[in-house]
């Protein structure tokens, strides 16, 4: 048997850290990244059927008419909204503004809401001018 | 340590100049930020984009990415907006790939994505443009 070990802290498990709005956040802005990303392969799909003909393009805006359509354009439309606002807070950062902790967690809060907003007032036009 | 070894007259800066993981991180940074700023507005006329052609038909489509206003602020958001997702996507794999050969052949799929996306969308908008 080997010696019995001295008593060291553990280090606790990722999953007894409350997640602060603000580590959310970041990752949120990576995730809406990455789902821009490839969401443009969708962009894409549209422009060619477009520039294809009538027939290509009413499989495409069928697509988007379906519930599953409806649900990406409006999560595109909020990722981007959530993205940018994310971006604007990074330059805001790069000015080395908006460090200190109540401003930190009023900016999170901000930056959770706006692009929420934005885009219900997006749609809320969008859909009504259609 | 040759931090202390006195015989070395190269400075601490000169010992690590150009050795960050792609050796190209200020030029990097600067080129995100660049697009970044250049995606606020033109993102900000995307979602007027989408949100206008959402439910057009074939031929209103045409004519809405026929008007040369909306044509060139689509290509300038294209063109912006695959650049600075190009280095995005970069930052994301030298944060998570990290054995040498998928790293490559990941930094490579993220060129090979991008450039696609890019000229599908600016071929497609030319097309429509001068008349299909
Ligand atoms: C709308 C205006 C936009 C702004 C202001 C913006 C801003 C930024 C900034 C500042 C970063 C760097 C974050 C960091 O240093 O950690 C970033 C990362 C990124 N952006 Fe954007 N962006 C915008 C639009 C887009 C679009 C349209 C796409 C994709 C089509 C995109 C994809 C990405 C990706 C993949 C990353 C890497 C994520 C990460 O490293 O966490 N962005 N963006």
């Amino acid at each position: 048997m080997a010696p019995k070990k001295t008593q060291r802290p553990l280090s606790p498990h990722l999953s007894v850290y409350k997640f602060p709005l603000t580590m959310m956040l970041s990752m949120i802005h990576r995730i809406t990244g990455a789902a821009l990303y490839f969401g443009t392969a969708l962009l894409v799909w549209w422009l060619i059927a477009l520039a294809s003909g009538g027939e290509a393009f009413a499989t495409v805006t069928w697509f988007m008419g379906t519930p599953i359509g409806l649900l990406i354009m409006v999560g595109y439309t909020w990722a981007l909204f959530h993205h940018m606002v994310g971006g604007i807070k990074h330059f805001l950062w790069d000015f080395g503004k908006a460090f200190e902790l109540d401003t930190v967690e009023l900016v999170a809060k901000l930056a959770t809401a706006i692009p929420i907003i934005l885009t219900i007032l997006v749609w809320a036009v969008g859909l009504g001018m259609a | 340590m040759s931090s202390t070894d006195k015989s070395n007259m190269r400075t601490p800066l000169s010992k690590v100049r150009g050795l960050g993981s792609a050796k190209d991180g200020t030029s990097h940074f600067w080129r995100t930020r660049l697009t970044a700023l250049a995606n606020i507005p033109l993102a900000l006329f995307f979602i007027y984009f989408i949100a206008s052609v959402a439910g057009k038909s074939y031929e209103d489509a045409l004519a809405f990415i026929g008007n040369p206003f909306v044509a060139v602020t689509l290509l300038l958001f294209i063109i912006s907006g695959v650049y600075h997702m190009k280095l995005g996507m970069q930052m994301i794999i030298e944060d998570y790939v990290s054995g040498e050969k998928s790293k490559i052949l990941s930094l490579m799929l993220n060129v090979f994505f991008a450039s696609a996306v890019g000229l599908a969308c600016v071929f497609s908008i030319f097309k429509i443009s001068f008349g299909a």
